[in-house]
C-alpha cells in the first residue's frame, strides 16, 4: 500500500496526492500552497557559536530557549546539529532531543536531525516520536551504505535529505547535480521502496561573487537543477542552506540580506520548497532598493560579465546600515484608550498608573475614568473571556491591573464626592455578598468568582470563610445587597446552604441566591435548596458563567424572565432526577453485610509494621514534596481543564496553562527558598481487628502513655443493589476480623502545608494581587496532597514496610497503582466526617501539630489532608453511594449518638 | 481462506470486546492465577491476566468463543502485557515467548472451529501488542524531563520477541494497540518489519492509538493527524483509535483518520467513560446506537469494543453495522 503513485481518493472524494508529510506534536504537510518551509538553523553547533557554547557548558535550559525562540519566530521545522570535535555528539543529541520533546511549545514542530555521523542520526531517530527529517545521507561512501541507511531511515519513519554528492565528489555544476539526484532517486525508490515524497534533495548552494569565474554559475545552476528535479523526479522536494550563497559578503548584512531574498525568490519559483534560512537575515524582496536589486540579480542570475565588480562597488555604499534591535513597545505610541485596553487584556501593570493619570487629567470627573476608560477595557476582557478567547488566569491578571488603577483613582473620587455630592453615588451595577459557609474553610473558587464579578463592575461584600448563617443574614441586610453567593467544598456545607436558604425564606428576602463549590451540584441545588426558598436559586459552578448569570438576574430587562425560567428549569430537573433515583433499589444492611468483600485471611499476607505507634514530622523540607505534586487538579482549580502535562500543549488552553504553570513554578521557588510555608504531619500505625462486620478496633499500646487504649472506627457499607457477584464494600472488610485469630494493623494520619498560607495570601491581597493570593492557596493545597502521597510512600516503604521494594513513578502514584489505600473521611469511601474526631483523638492532632477541626469538621489550615492507612493488597478505593435508614440507625447506635445527629451528618448519603 | 483485505472492501468487520472485563466475571483467586505450575512462584500473580492463557486456558478459549459467537470476525489474543518489559512486574520475563505462543494458539484453535462451521465467514486472530507500562518519549520524573525509563532498543527487542511468538502461535494479523506514546508504537512497528524481513513474510498490521482526553491528543501530546503521519511509514492494514474514550467522544478523531488516511479505519472504544466506581456502564444498546453514527457517516471499516464491553455489546454492534456499507478507501 505504500508505493502507489497514482492519486488516491478517500470516501470523501478528497484527492490525497503524495505530499511530504512530517509531524511533531502537530502535522506539517508540504503542499504547493505551503510555498516554502522555513527550517530554523540556530540550534546547530556548526552554525551558531552561542549554541555551541551553551551545549559545551551544558546550559541546556538556555539552549532550549534558543530552540523555543526559533519556533516562536516562525520556524516550521528545527534543524539540530551537534557535530563538534569537542563534544560527544551522540550524547548531546540524545540529551537535547529528550529535553526538546518535553517542551510542547518546541516539539510541536517536526525535527531535522542533522549530522554527518550515522550513529548520531540513528540515536536521534530513536528518541523522537514524530516524523523527522534526516539531514543527510549521500552516495559519497557508495551505494551499499547509502541504501543501508535509507532502509533504516524508512523503518524509523523519517524523511531524508539527500546531498548531491557521490563517490566522485560534490556536484558543482548543473549536469552533476541532476546526474546524482536522478541516480539517488532511482535507487531509493526502486531498491528500498522509499516513498518518493519523503525524499528531499539538497543540491548544494555555493557562494557567488567570489571573484572566481568558475563560481559565477553557482546560483543559477542550483536554480536550474532545482527546476529539473521538480519536473523529472515526481514528488521529491528541494532544500538547501541559503546563507552560503552570500558568503563572500560577510560583514555586509544589507547586501547579504538582499542576496538571500533574491536567491530565494528565484529558487522558490523554480520549485525549491524548503530551506535553512535565518529569518532575521532576509530582506523583503519588494523592499530591496531598485539599484541594489538590479545588481544582486545580475550576480545571482549571472546576467553580466562584470556583475560581481558592480555589486562590490555598490556594496561599499551600503555598509554600516544596521538594523535596530526591537523590543516591541510600539503599543505605547497608540491612543490612550488603546493603551489602557491593552494593559487590561494583557495584564500588564507596568504603565497603568501613568496612563490612568493621563486619563484622569483628561476627564471632568475621576469616576469617569472607571466608568469610561477602564470599563471599556474590561468589557473587551469580558467579551474575550465569554467567547473563550481568554482564560481565567489571564482574567485574574487583568483584575490585578484593574484593581491597581482603581486604587490609584479612589482618593480622587472621594475628594470629588466631598466637593460635589451627587445622588446615587453609591449605586453600582449591583452589590453581591460572597461567603464560604460555616464550618468550611475553602475559598479559592469563591475568590475567583469574586474577582471576576468585581471586574464586571459589581461591588463585592466578601465575608470570608467559616461565616455563620446569622452573620450572612445580618450583613445582607446591612449592606442592602442584591445577591447572596454561597460557596463550600466539604459535604456538610451542603446542609449549611440548605439551612441558609430556609433562613432567607423566613426573613422574606427577595433577592437571588447563588450556590457554588466543588461538592455542590445542580441536582442538590434543585432538590434540596431550591425547594426551601421562593426566590431564584442558581447553581453556578464556574466563574465565566457567574458573570452572565448575575447579569441576567440583575438587569431590569431580563430579571423577571430569567428568574422564572430558572425556577421552571429546576422544577423539571428535580422531577426527572427524583424519578431517576427512585429506580434504584437498596438492600437491607444485614444482606449487605452477608455480601461483604471477603478476603481469604488464611492466605492473605499480613505485614507487621516496622514501627508501631505515633510519629511526628515537624518541619519537612518542602523540596521532598515536589516530585509528588499532581498538577492536573491545580489547573482545574483555575478552570483550565485537561491532564497535565498534555494541558500545556492543549490547542485551546495550552498557552494559558503554560504561562500559569511558569508563574506557579516561580511562586513555588519563592515559597521553598524563603520557607514561606511549613509542612507538619503526624501519623500512627496500630494493631487493629475488625469486629461485628463494620467496626474496626484499634489498640494504642502502653507506648503512648494514654489513659484510653481502645478506639473504634465505624465504617459504612454499600447498600445499592447491583449485579450479582459484586461485593458490598465497607472499609472494615480490609482488616482481619477478630475471630480470624490473626493480628492485623491499620494507620491514620494528618498532614498540613497550610501553616503560613493565610499570612502570605493576606500579604498579596493587601497588594491588591488576587492572582498571587489565589496562587498561594492553590499551591498549598497541591503541596498538602503531595505530602499525603509522600508520607504514604514512606509508610509503605519504611514505617510499615509492606512494600519496601516498590518502584513507582509519579504517574503511577496519581493513578493510585500502589498497594494499600489511604481513604480520607469525607471522601467517597467514608463520607462520614465524624470519624475525623476519632483520628484527632487517637493522634492528638490539634495539640501536636496544630491542625484544628471546624464546626463542620473541615480542617484548618485548609491545606491539610487526613485519613486512614489500609495495607492489605486487596484494599481498594470505592464509593459508598447512598445508604438506607436501617444502616443510619445502626450507625447511630454503634457510635452512641442521637439518630438526628447521625442523620444530619450523613444526609448527603441517605436515600431519599 | 478469503483474504481479509478483500472482505474489508465488502463489509464492516467486527473486532471482539474486552478480555479483562470478561475474565473478571470468573473471579479468579490468587490460587487460580497460579494454577498447579506456578504454585510456588515467589511473587503474587493475581491480576496477571496474560498468565491465564497458561493456567486457565479453558477460560480464555471460552471468552474467545463467546465473542466469535457474538459475531466477531477478529479476536485479539490475550497478550496485552506480553512483553519482557510489562512482565517484569511479575518476574515472568522468561515466560514471554510461551505466553504469546499459547495465547495465539488458543485463539487460533477457536477461530478454526468457527471457520470450519461457517466457511462463508472466516474468523481471524489478531496478535495483541500492548503499549507496555513504560513510555519512550516521556519522563516519569517531573524533575528530570530528559530522563527516559525505557529506550527504543529495549522496546524493539521486547516487541520482536512478542511478535515472533504471536506469529509462531498462529496469529493472522498483528494489532499494535492502545498507543499512548507513538515512539513505543514505532519501536513495535520497527520490530515487526525486522521479523517480516527475516522470515520473508507479509502480515497485515493494525495500528490503534489512544486519545486520552478531551484535548484530542495522545498522552504523548500528538494530534490525531500527527499520530497518523508518524505511523504511516510502514504498510499497514488499518489505523484507528481505542480505549480511554467512549464511542461518542471518538467521532471527531475518527473523522480526521477517515479523511486523511488511505488505510482502513478501525475503532474499538470503551463502554462509555468509567463511573464513580470505576465501572463502565454503557449498555450494549446505548453503545451500538453510537457506533451506528460511525457507520452512517462512513467513517470505519473495523469496529469492536475495549474496556467494559462484553459479548452482548459485540452482538448489538454487529447487528447494527450489518446494514451499512464499509468506508471506501
Amino acid at each position: 500500500m505504500s508505493n502507489r503513485s497514482e492519486i488516491l481518493t478517500t470516501n470523501n472524494q478528497q484527492p490525497t496526492t503524495r505530499y511530504l508529510r512530517l509531524s511533531g506534536l502537530e502535522p506539517l504537510i508540504v503542499t504547493p500552497e505551503t510555498n516554502f518551509i522555513n527550517v530554523g538553523e540556530r540550534t546547530n553547533v556548526a552554525g551558531s557559536k552561542k549554541f555551541l557554547r551553551l551545549v559545551k557548558e551544558e546550559k541546556f535550559e538556555e539552549a532550549l530557549a534558543v530552540a523555543r525562540e526559533q519556533v516562536e519566530n516562525g520556524a516550521q521545522v528545527i534543524d539540530i546539529n551537534m557535530d563538534d570535535g569537542l563534544i560527544d555528539g551522540k550524547e548531546a543529541m540524545v540529551k537535547f532531543l529528550n529535553l526538546v520533546i518535553a517542551e510542547p511549545d518546541i516539539s510541536r514542530v517536526p525535527i531535522m536531525i542533522d549530522s554527518s555521523k550515522w550513529e548520531i542520526i540513528e540515536a536521534g531517530l530513536q528518541v523522537v516520536q514524530g516524523k523527522c527529517v534526516v539531514n543527510s545521507i549521500s552516495l559519497k561512501e557508495g551505494e551499499e551504505q547509502f541504501l543501508h541507511h535509507a532502509k533504516l531511515i524508512k523503518r524509523y519513519g523519517a524523511a531524508v535529505i539527500v546531498m548531491a554528492f557521490d563517490e566522485v565528489g560534490q556536484a558543482d555544476n548543473y549536469d552533476r547535480r541532476i546526474e546524482i539526484a536522478k541516480r539517488s532517486y532511482d535507487v531509493l525508490v526502486n531498491k528500498v521502496n522509499f516513498a518518493p515524497e519523503d525524499i528531499i534533495f539538497d543540491l548544494n548552494i555555493f557562494p557567488v561573487a567570489t571573484g572566481m569565474d568558475e563560481h559565477k554559475l553557482n546560483a543559477i545552476d542550483f536554480i536550474e537543477a532545482t527546476r529539473w528535479v521538480r519536473e523529472n523526479l515526481p514528488h521529491a522536494s528541494v532544500s538547501g542552506g541559503v546563507s552560503n550563497v552570500s558568503f563572500s559578503f560577510r560583514g555586509n548584512n544589507p547586501v547579504r540580506e538582499a542576496m538571500h531574498s533574491v536567491f530565494l525568490y528565484h529558487a522558490i519559483k523554480a520549485g525549491m520548497n524548503m530551506g535553512i534560512v535565518n529569518p532575521s537575515m532576509l530582506e523583503v524582496y519588494d523592499d530591496i532598493p531598485k539599484d541594489l536589486l538590479e545588481r544582486v540579480e545580475d550576480v545571482i542570475l549571472n546576467r553580466r560579465d562584470d556583475a560581481t565588480e558592480r555589486l562590490l562597488d555598490f556594496a561599499e555604499s551600503v555598509v554600516g546600515k544596521t538594523k535596530e534591535s526591537k523590543v516591541d513597545l510600539s503599543w505605547r505610541e497608540e491612543p490612550l484608550q488603546n493603551r489602557i485596553t491593552r494593559a487590561l487584556v494583557k495584564g500588564i501593570d507596568q504603565y497603568i498608573i501613568e496612563d490612568i493619570e493621563e486619563a484622569r487629567l483628561a476627564a471632568s470627573k475621576p469616576i469617569e475614568v472607571i466608568e469610561g476608560n477602564l470599563m471599556t477595557g474590561m468589557n473587551v476582557v469580558g467579551d474575550l473571556f465569554g467567547s473563550g478567547k481568554m482564560f481565567l488566569p489571564q482574567v485574574v491578571k487583568s483584575a490585578r491591573v484593574m484593581k491597581k488603577a482603581v486604587a490609584y483613582l479612589l482618593p480622587y473620587i472621594e475628594e470629588e464626592k466631598l466637593l460635589n455630592p451627587q445622588e446615587g453615588d453609591d449605586k453600582g451595577a449591583g452589590k453581591i455578598l460572597m461567603a464560604t459557609v460555616k464550618g468550611d474553610v475553602h475559598d479559592i473558587g469563591k475568590n475567583i468568582v469574586s474577582v471576576v464579578l468585581a471586574c464586571n463592575n459589581y461591588e463585592i461584600v466578601d465575608l470570608g470563610v467559616m461565616v455563620p448563617p446569622e452573620k450572612i443574614i445580618a450583613a445582607a441586610i446591612e449592606h442592602n445587597v442584591d445577591i447572596i453567593g454561597l460557596s463550600g467544598l466539604i459535604t456538610p456545607s451542603l446542609d449549611e446552604m440548605v439551612h441558609l436558604a430556609k433562613e432567607m425564606e423566613r426573613k422574606k428576602f427577595k433577592f437571588p441566591l447563588l450556590i457554588g463549590g466543588a461538592t455542590t451540584s445542580k441536582a442538590h441545588t434543585a432538590v434540596k435548596i431550591d425547594t426551601q426558598y421562593s426566590e431564584a436559586v442558581v447553581h453556578v459552578n464556574d466563574a465565566s458563567r457567574a458573570v452572565t448569570v448575575v447579569g441576567d438576574l440583575l438587569k431590569e430587562e431580563t430579571s423577571q424572565g430569567y428568574k422564572k425560567s430558572i425556577k421552571d428549569d429546576y422544577d423539571v430537573f428535580r422531577e426527572k432526577f427524583l424519578n431517576r433515583s427512585s429506580s434504584k433499589t437498596y438492600k437491607p444492611i444485614s444482606a449487605a453485610r452477608r455480601n461483604k468483600f471477603k478476603i481469604d485471611w488464611k492466605t492473605s499476607e499480613i505485614v507487621k509494621p516496622n514501627t508501631l505507634g505515633i510519629q511526628v514530622i515537624d518541619d519537612l523540607d518542602l523540596n521532598l514534596l515536589l516530585p509528588f505534586i499532581d498538577w492536573t487538579p491545580f489547573f482545574r482549580s483555575w478552570e483550565l481543564h485537561g491532564k497535565y502535562p498534555a494541558i500545556l500543549t492543549d490547542d485551546v488552553v495550552g498557552v494559558q496553562a503554560t504561562e500559569l504553570f511558569a508563574d506557579a513554578q516561580e511562586m513555588l521557588n519563592t515559597i521553598i527558598s524563603e520557607k514561606k510555608l511549613k509542612a507538619k504531619g503526624i501519623f500512627g500505625l496500630f494493631p487493629a481487628n475488625s469486629v461485628n462486620d463494620d467496626d474496626i478496633d484499634v489498640t494504642l499500646n502502653a507506648v503512648q502513655g494514654r489513659d484510653k487504649e481502645q478506639y473504634t472506627f465505624r465504617t459504612l457499607r454499600q447498600q445499592l443493589e447491583r449485579r450479582e457477584g459484586v461485593a458490598d464494600y465497607a472499609l472494615a472488610d480490609f482488616i482481619a476480623p477478630k475471630e480470624s485469630g490473626k493480628q492485623d494493623y491499620m494507620g491514620c494520619f494528618c498532614v498540613s502545608t497550610g501553616f503560613g498560607t493565610a499570612e502570605l495570601a493576606a500579604k498579596y491581597e493587601a497588594d491588591l494581587d488576587d492572582y498571587n493570593s489565589i496562587m498561594v492557596k492553590a499551591l498549598a493545597d497541591r503541596l498538602a496532597e503531595a505530602f499525603a502521597e509522600y508520607l504514604h510512600k514512606e509508610v509503605r516503604l519504611k514505617h510499615w514496610g509492606y512494600a519496601s521494594n516498590e518502584e513507582l513513578s509519579n504517574e503511577d502514584l496519581i493513578k493510585e497503582s500502589y498497594k494499600g489505600i489511604r481513604p480520607a473521611p469525607g471522601y467517597p469511601a467514608c463520607p462520614d466526617h465524624l470519624e475525623k474526631l476519632t483520628i484527632w483523638d487517637i493522634l492528638n492532632v490539634k495539640e501536636t501539630i496544630g491542625v484544628e477541626l471546624t464546626d463542620s469538621l473541615a480542617m484548618w489550615p485548609a491545606a491539610s489532608v487526613s485519613g486512614y492507612y489500609f495495607g492489605n493488597p486487596q484494599a481498594r478505593y470505592f464509593g459508598l453511594g447512598k445508604i438506607k435508614d436501617d444502616q443510619v440507625k445502626d450507625f447511630a447506635e454503634r457510635k452512641g449518638i442521637p439518630l438526628e445527629k447521625a442523620e444530619r451528618w450523613l444526609a448527603p448519603n441517605i436515600v431519599d | 481462506m478469503k483474504d481479509i483485505k478483500e472482505i474489508l472492501k465488502e463489509r464492516i468487520l467486527i473486532l471482539d470486546g474486552a478480555m479483562g472485563t470478561m475474565l473478571q466475571r470468573y473471579k479468579f483467586t490468587e490460587e487460580d492465577f497460579r494454577g498447579e505450575r506456578f504454585k510456588e512462584w515467589e511473587h503474587p500473580l493475581q491480576g496477571n491476566n496474560d498468565l491465564l492463557s497458561l493456567t486457565q486456558p479453558e477460560a480464555i478459549a471460552e471468552v474467545h468463543r463467546k465473542y466469535f459467537a457474538a459475531g466477531a470476525d477478529i479476536v485479539e489474543t490475550n497478550t496485552f502485557s506480553g512483553t519482557t518489559i510489562a512482565m517484569a512486574d511479575y518476574y515472568m520475563e522468561d515466560l514471554v515467548y510461551e505466553l504469546n505462543y499459547e495465547s495465539a494458539r488458543i485463539a487460533k484453535m477457536v477461530a478454526d472451529e468457527f471457520t470450519a462451521k461457517e466457511p462463508h465467514k472466516p474468523r481471524f486472530v489478531a496478535g495483541s501488542i500492548g503499549p507496555t507500562n513504560k513510555t519512550a518519549s516521556m519522563s516519569p520524573d517531573v524533575n528530570d524531563p530528559g530522563y527516559r525509563a525505557v529506550s527504543f532498543d529495549e522496546l524493539r527487542v521486547a516487541y520482536k520477541q512478542q511478535v515472533e511468538a504471536l506469529l509462531d502461535g498462529g496469529s493472522d494479523l498483528l494489532l499494535v494497540e492502545t498507543i499512548f506514546d507513538t515512539l513505543n508504537a514505532k519501536a513495535a512497528l520497527f520490530a515487526i518489519e525486522e521479523v517480516k524481513e527475516e522470515r520473508n513474510i507479509d502480515v497485515p498490521i493494525m495500528v490503534s492509538g489512544t486519545i486520552t482526553d478531551a484535548s484530542g491528543r495522545t498522552l504523548s501530546g500528538q494530534t490525531a493527524e500527527a499520530f497518523l503521519i508518524s505511523i504511516s511509514h510502514i504498510p499497514i492494514l488499518s489505523v484507528g483509535f481505542n480505549c480511554a474514550l467512549g464511542a461518542n467522544q471518538l467521532v471527531p478523531h475518527l473523522e480526521v483518520l477517515s479523511t486523511k488516511s488511505e488505510h482502513a479505519v478501525s475503532a474499538h472504544p470503551n463502554a462509555g467513560l468509567p463511573n464513580a466506581f470505576g465501572e463502565y456502564d454503557e449498555t450494549p444498546d446505548q453503545m451500538a446506537e453510537q457506533i451506528k453514527e460511525y457507520a452512517e457517516k462512513g467513517l470505519v471499516n473495523i469496529v469492536g469494543g475495549c474496556c467494559g464491553t462484553t459479548p452482548e455489546h459485540i452482538t448489538a454492534i454487529a447487528k447494527i453495522v450489518e446494514n451499512f456499507a464499509p468506508r471506501q478507501f
